[in-house]
This record gives structure tokens, C-alpha cells and sequence, in this order.
């Protein structure tokens, strides 16, 4: 950016004025709101108000809003995903804490979430006969995760953050490939060998979480304590945010030159966030593997890693509403796609609003959703009669929606090849229109729309598990080409 | 001492390392010149290796095979280092250009994005079972009982050499190309310092398409290799072997091609020694271990120069 472009400060009024001394103004701070992406619009206005309102109060009705949950609805599934989105939301606060605000790419983060299960699992359960008391577990486990977590940065420490980038991800890596093999551990062959980790079949019959000979065995009361556990952590999290050491990190993250020159402690700011990082993942651990009753090495391997950093990154890494942002779409998305009539709906709804809102202006939209279907019962009239066995399946929801899209999408009695060629075809439609643009681009998207819709149909629908992780990839490879800064996080404009 | 463990490790840590410094060649130079950790170029070592093992199905299959041995392995060389290539470039396009001013951070988690969209849509697209290349049963397994018998009797089949024999022709031919070529030369400038190399009238977006072209066709015959002289191929097959080929890099001194090929070699032997003299558990704490050492003693790497940071 040009330094042209800014106002130029006001004329004095009065020559005392003009020498008066500033103290505490400075330009460079005072334009905060022009360095922002800016907003327009109903939306924009509606967007800067909220930013007004303090930041405690959203995380506060959050707390409310979840902690009414188990009392609205008794089914145990809403429960469970409820819990499973509050450790994805705990494990996503942790990492924020390395990527975040420190800016260190700690991509071994889930071998500390398994060390902190393991760790759990290892002191309460008939594996080696220890059941000691929750409340002395969980801080000995926590501390054991953030000393490993040291260790492991400790070599890295002076490096650049590609390196601490391969050795925590191999970190990662051997702590899936040790666990795996544990069950016959001696060292370096030197000892009798000992069965540590049980090996591919984890350890069984944890302890549910004893609390002073209470035991807490229901899944709603692990909802609350995983509630209240993640409250505590965003309470302390939010704390760090704005003081010393939270801009310490930020600032570390932004230019770790700038930073060492100004005399922060570079290395010790490194190792703490590192280990902060890991504490957490441990912390989540532990009530991971309560909950669970049983762990095994290949939770912890790299898809939960990548779920985390989807979460994480949707919602705007540095940003704590935006972990809470994206564990809620992340983990919610992903458990609807296990049920194909559901997904479905998904798929759909997420395709039209992703229109609405890109698709400006409407004689454009209009366009494009009406020659989208147009050619769907075109393309499907055609192949009826040309090949009546590629109209021979039916969709996978019922109802009105369904036999709307019967008529609309074409079917073939054996999907998988075909739509294994098509489903090459759809990523390279995709890809061929991110070059086009203007009435091209619009004309292109109708058959690329028809092609996914036939896709998800015959292929994508039928392996969900696949799918998610696949989805998963997309999230990080568009989100990070389109909007970098996630959901909730606010674009920098430089200027220099 | 068992003389006829030690040769077979040393033959086996050759081999293994061999392919590693394949792909580590493709990770150097990507990192050389756009700085980026291209955590996709395991799986488009993964994508070769299937193209490898499509084009044995196409010849009627390990068992019966329609053409002779060597034009089978011609015709999946030349496919399986053309379909890495174009791969390499078509995300270098899609994914990463757009990215190349971006804080560091982003195209790094939008590679892992990438390698976790090919491994899963490979795993869409071909099923999640263990493929064989079977090269023991081609023609007879004729590139297996021919090769020669070194001293403590341990016999190297023809596939074993042509692994370590075709890894250093291409290293051979990689040199001279950054050597002696003007493309070459371009890579080293844009390599060097990308800004000054653009004012000297460099087409920088062309050496980066050039770069990702030869790098990740280095990766897809890596997986042909591989496939020849392991058998196994699956869909997760590029995450481990990127990763090792990446420590490979890392060893040697990352942007350094020399390099890759001595980390190669030093972490395909740190594996094959460990598995074969402490236990096979451990060869992944024992790769780890050399890596640390190595960040810690060098941390530019074995043959790296130590990097003056400009500001």
C-alpha cells in the first residue's frame, strides 16, 4: 500500500497544540481499524456491533447455551456428539495456543492427546493393577504431557518452523508406531520384554473418572465435566490471550526477528507455548480415555490431527471463538455424514447456500440454479431412453426430495466404476473453473453442479467414511485459498 | 559376526535408501526454491506406484504378462513419472501458487490438506486392500533368480539393481540438468534468491512448473521402484515413505540435492541396521533418534550451508 493513501492529519488549530507533546498517540496504533479487512453492507454493520459487545459475554452464553443441552434432549447419541464436540473444541484450544497465537506448526499435537489417554488409562486400570484417585491422576498426567512436550521442542527449539514442523510430525508418527507395538516392549533388547501398552488391542477396563469414591459412570455427567473442564481452560486461555506472555507469543508469531530484538526471550516463549499446547491435549486425553473405558494407539493418528486443524483453521486460527465456531461445524458436519439420507440434505443445502451467497447478482443465481435442474431432467430424459440402466437406481433419501431427485439424477444399476471416472471428472471441472470467469465460469458451473450432485449420488454417498476424510482435505485446501484468516478471523491488510 | 546379515541389511538399506533419495530430491527442490514442505509429494509417490501397478494389469497381470519385461518396465517408468509429474504441477496450479506470498503457515496446512485429499480419494477410488506388484512372478521371475551372489553368500536380484542402478541414473541425469541446462541454471537463480532472479528476467512461474514437474516425476518413478522391489502398494503408502523421505531430506541439508541422496542413503541403512540388529518396533524411534542428532549437531543438515538470515 501506498503511504499516499492515508489522510493527512489535520492542520493545528493552534500553534501550542501542534507542539503540545502526544504522549501515547501514535499513528501506526491509532489507524488499528483501517490495517482490517473492511465490512459492508447490513451484514458488515450487524458484524462491527457485535464486535463491540465484550468478548467474555459470547463464551459466557456459550456455556449456558451448552450446559442446557443434556436437559433439552435425553437421547444419548445428542449427548455424545455434544462431548465429542466439547474435547474437539478443548483439543483445538490447545493447539490454538502453538499454531494460534505462537505461530509454532506442532503437528505431532495428537501424540500428546494419546500420551495423556495412555497416561490415564495406564494409572487406572487392572492393566498394571494401579487405580489411583482421578484427582491425583489428571495433574500428574498433565504435567508428564507438558515435560514431554519440552522435550520434544527442546532439540527444535532454535529452528526454523518448517523443522519443528517434520519433528513433531514424526514425533507423531513414532508415538502411533510404539504404541501399536508395545505389547512385547524390553530396552533396546537389553531387558525381559514387558507388555506396556497392550499393543494393536489398547488397554481395556479403565476406570470411569472416582472423585473421593465417587464415580462418575453417566454420560451426562461426563458432558458437564468435559464442559466445565473446557470453561476453565477458555477462562485461562482468555486470561493468557491479553496478558504479557499472550502478546509476547503474538508478537513472536508475527516476526520472530522483531521479537528477539526487542529482548523477548524467544526460545523460553517457544517451549512454553509448546507445552502449554501439549498440557491441554493431555488434559483432553485423560477424559477421553475415562469416558471411553478403553484407548488403543490408532485413535491418535493423523486423521484426528487433520479433523483438529480443520477446526481450528475454519474457525480462524488465534481466534477462541472461532474454535468453538469450528468444533461445532466441523464435528456436527461430520457426524450427519455418517447417515447417507442425512448427508444428503447436507450436501444440498450446503451447495445452494454456498450459491446464494457467492452468486451475485440474482438474474445470475436465478440462472444458474434453473439451468442446473433444466439440464438435470434433460440429461435424465436423454439417458432413459438411450440407456434405460443408467436411470435404474433410486436416490438415497425418500420422501418428496427424493423422488424429485429421482427424475433428476441419473442412476446407473452398477455405480462404482462409473462414478469413480466421474468423480476424477468432477475434481478436474472443479479445478478447470477456478480459471474461468464471467458468463463462462456461470455457464460451466451447471454442469459441474450436475456432475457433483451425480457423484455424491452413486459414490460418495455409499462410502460415508471416506467421504468425511475427504471433505476434511477440501475444507483445509479452499479455506486456506480463499479466506486464510478462517471464519472468525480478521484479515490484516499490511501496511508498510 | 554374521557376515550374512550385515551384507543383506546393506543391500536392503541401498535399496530402501535409493527410493528414499528419490523422492527427498523432489522434496529438496520444492523446498529450494518456494520454501514450502510439500507434504503431498509422499502421495504422489503413492499415485506412481499405482500407475506402476495399473500398467502391469493392463499387460494381462503379474502372472501373465503379454510383452517382455523390459518394455513392461519402460512403459511404466515413462507413465508413472509423466502422471507424477503432471500431478506435481497440477497442484503446484490449483493449490499452492495462489499461496506463494502467504504467511509460511498457510500453504504448509494447505499441503496436508492436499496429501490428505489424494490419500483418501485414492482410497475412494481403489479400495483400501494391500495391491502386489508380484514382480517375483514375471516371466518366470526372471528379475529375480538372475543377479549375482556377493561375498557372504547373499544374492541381489536384477530388480535390486535396476532400483539402485535407475536411482542414480536419474540423479545422474538430475545433476546434469541443474548443471549444464538454462533451465537449470534459471532453477538455481529463482533457487537462490526468487525476487533478484524475476528482475534478471527469469520466468519464475515456469521454473516452479518445471521444478514441480521433475521433482514429482522423480517421486512417481520413486514409487515404481519401490513397487518392483517391495511388491506392496496401498493408498497410505505415501505418508510414511514422504515422511522418511523427508527426514532424508532434512539429514542432508534440505534444498541441497547432493544431499537428499546422502540422507537418503543414511536413513534407508539407520532402518534396514535397526530392524535388522535391535528390532523392527524400534527402527522408527532409532530414524528419529538420528534426526534429532543431526538437528542438534548440524542443523543445516550433513552437507547443508549453514544459512545467513537476512533481514
Amino acid at each position: 500500500m501506498d503511504g499516499d493513501d492515508r489522510d493527512i492529519p489535520p492542520i493545528p488549530a493552534s500553534p501550542a497544540e501542534a507542539h503540545a507533546p502526544r504522549v501515547g498517540v501514535d499513528e501506526w496504533v491509532a489507524s488499528v481499524a483501517e490495517r482490517r479487512e473492511g465490512y459492508s453492507g447490513v451484514l458488515g454493520r450487524a458484524r462491527s456491533e457485535l464486535e463491540r459487545v465484550p468478548r467474555p459475554v459470547f463464551y459466557a452464553a456459550f456455556g449456558v447455551a451448552a450446559a442446557l443441552l443434556p436437559a433439552i434432549t435425553s437421547d444419548g447419541y445428542i449427548v455424545r456428539v455434544g462431548f465429542d464436540t466439547l474435547l474437539y473444541m478443548l483439543l483445538a484450544l490447545g493447539l490454538n495456543i502453538t499454531v494460534g497465537y505462537a505461530g509454532l506448526l506442532d503437528l505431532g499435537y495428537v501424540a500428546f492427546y494419546g500420551f495423556g489417554a495412555y497416561g490415564y488409562a495406564m494409572l487406572a486400570s487392572p492393566k498394571f493393577g494401579i487405580h489411583w484417585n482421578t484427582l491425583a491422576i489428571v495433574p500428574v498426567v498433565v504435567i508428564a504431557t507438558a515435560i514431554l512436550g519440552l522435550l520434544v521442542a527442546l532439540p527444535s527449539r532454535r529452528l526454523l518452523g518448517d523443522y519443528l514442523a517434520i519433528v513433531t510430525l514424526f514425533f507423531g508418527q513414532l508415538f502411533v508406531a510404539v504404541y501399536t507395538n508395545g505389547e512385547r516392549m524390553s530396552l533396546f533388547g537389553l531387558t525381559r520384554s514387558h507388555d506396556v501398552t497392550g499393543g494393536p488391542n489398547g488397554i481395556p477396563n479403565v476406570d470411569n473418572f472416582n472423585v473421593f469414591g465417587g464415580r462418575i459412570g453417566s454420560l451426562q455427567a461426563y458432558y458437564y465435566v468435559a464442559l466445565g473442564v473446557f470453561l476453565l481452560v477458555l477462562l485461562v486461555v482468555f486470561l493468557i490471550d491479553t496478558s504479557r506472555t499472550g502478546r509476547a507469543w503474538k508478537s513472536l508469531r508475527e516476526d520472530p526477528l522483531a521479537a528477539e530484538l526487542m529482548g523477548m526471550p524467544v526460545n523460553r516463549l517457544k517451549l512454553i507455548a509448546f507445552a502449554a499446547g501439549a498440557a491441554v491435549a493431555g488434559l483432553a486425553g485423560t477424559l477421553f480415555a475415562a469416558l471411553n473405558t478403553a484407548v488403543f494407539a490408532s485413535d491418535f493418528d493423523v486423521p484426528t490431527l487433520i479433523i483438529i486443524y480443520a477446526i481450528l483453521i475454519l474457525g480462524g486460527a488465534g481466534s477462541i471463538g472461532g474454535v468453538i465456531l469450528g468444533a461445532l461445524v466441523v464435528n456436527i458436519s461430520l457426524e450427519v455424514l455418517r447417515t447417507p439420507g442425512h448427508a444428503t440434505w447436507v450436501f444440498y443445502v450446503t451447495i445452494l447456500a454456498t450459491l446464494l451467497m457467492a452468486l451475485r447478482p440474482w438474474r445470475v443465481l436465478a440462472l444458474v440454479l434453473g439451468g442446473t435442474v433444466a439440464f438435470g431432467y434433460a440429461a435424465h430424459a436423454i439417458v432413459a431412453a438411450a440407456w434405460p440402466r443408467g436411470v435404474h437406481g433410486s436416490p438415497s433419501v425418500g420422501g418428496w426430495f427424493g423422488s424429485g431427485l429421482s427424475g433428476w439424477e441419473l442412476h446407473p444399476s452398477n455405480p462404482r466404476l462409473i462414478g469413480n471416472i466421474t468423480f476424477i471428472a468432477l475434481v478436474l471441472a472443479v479445478l478447470a473453473l477456478t480459471l474461468l470467469s464471467g458468463w463462462k465460469r456461470w455457464a460451466a458451473m451447471i454442469p459441474t453442479l450436475y456432475l457433483a450432485g451425480f457423484v455424491w449420488e452413486n459414490r460418495l454417498v455409499v462410502e460415508p467414511s471416506i467421504t468425511r476424510l475427504i471433505l476434511v482435505g477440501v475444507i483445509l485446501i479452499v479455506l486456506m485459498n480463499a479466506r486464510p484468516q478462517g471464519l472468525l478471523g480478521t484479515a490484516r491488510v499490511e501496511i508498510v | 559376526m554374521n557376515w550374512n546379515l550385515f551384507v543383506t541389511e546393506l543391500v536392503a538399506g541401498i535399496t530402501h535408501g535409493s527410493v528414499y533419495a528419490l523422492i527427498a530430491l523432489g522434496y529438496s527442490m520444492v523446498y529450494g526454491i518456494l520454501k514450502l514442505l510439500n507434504f503431498a509429494h509422499g502421495d504422489i509417490y503413492m499415485v506412481g506406484a499405482f500407475i506402476g501397478f495399473g500398467i502391469v494389469t493392463v499387460f494381462g497381470g503379474a502372472e501373465s504378462l503379454s510383452v517382455n519385461v523390459w518394455v513392461l518396465l519402460l512403459v511404466m517408468f515413462l507413465c508413472a513419472m509423466l502422471g507424477g509429474g503432471l500431478l506435481g504441477v497440477l497442484i503446484e496450479r490449483f493449490a499452492y501458487r495462489r499461496l506463494r506470498n502467504a504467511p509460511r503457515i498457510a500453504p504448509l496446512i494447505t499441503a496436508l490438506g492436499v496429501s490428505f485429499f489424494l490419500e483418501n480419494a485414492a482410497l475412494l477410488l481403489l479400495g483400501g486392500q494391500f495391491q502386489s506388484y508380484d514382480s517375483y512372478g514375471w516371466k518366470g521371475g526372471e528379475l529375480w533368480t538372475r543377479g549375482f551372489t556377493l561375498p557372504a553368500g547373499v544374492h541381489v536380484g536384477v530388480a535390486q539393481v535396476i532400483v539402485v542402478a535407475g536411482a542414480v541414473l536419474l540423479m545422474i541425469l538430475l545433476t546434469v540438468f541443474v548443471q549444464r541446462t538454462q533451465l537449470g541454471k534459471a532453477m538455481r537463480a529463482t533457487s537462490f534468491d526468487r525476487e533478484a532472479a524475476a528482475m534478471m528476467g527469469i520466468d519464475v512461474d515456469r521454473v516452479i512448473v518445471a521444478t514441480f514437474f521433475i521433482g514429482s516425476a522423480l517421486a512417481g518413478a520413486a514409487g515404481v521402484f519401490n513397487g518392483l522391489a517391495y511388491q506392496q502398494v496401498w493408498p497410505y503408502m505415501g505418508f510414511q515413505a514422504g515422511l522418511y523421505a523427508f527426514i532424508a531430506a532434512v539429514v542432508g541439508g534440505i534444498g541441497n540435492l547432493p544431499g537428499a541422496v546422502v540422507g537418503g542413503l543414511v536413513i534407508g541403512l539407520a532402518q534396514s541396521f535397526s530392524i535388522g540388529y535391535i528390532s523392527s518396533t524400534f527402527s522408527d524411534a532409532i530414524v528419529f533418534l538420528v534426526l534429532i542428532a543431526v538437528l542438534i549437531l548440524r542443523p543445516t543438515g550433513v552437507l547443508g550451508r549453514a544459512a545467513v538470515q537476512k533481514v
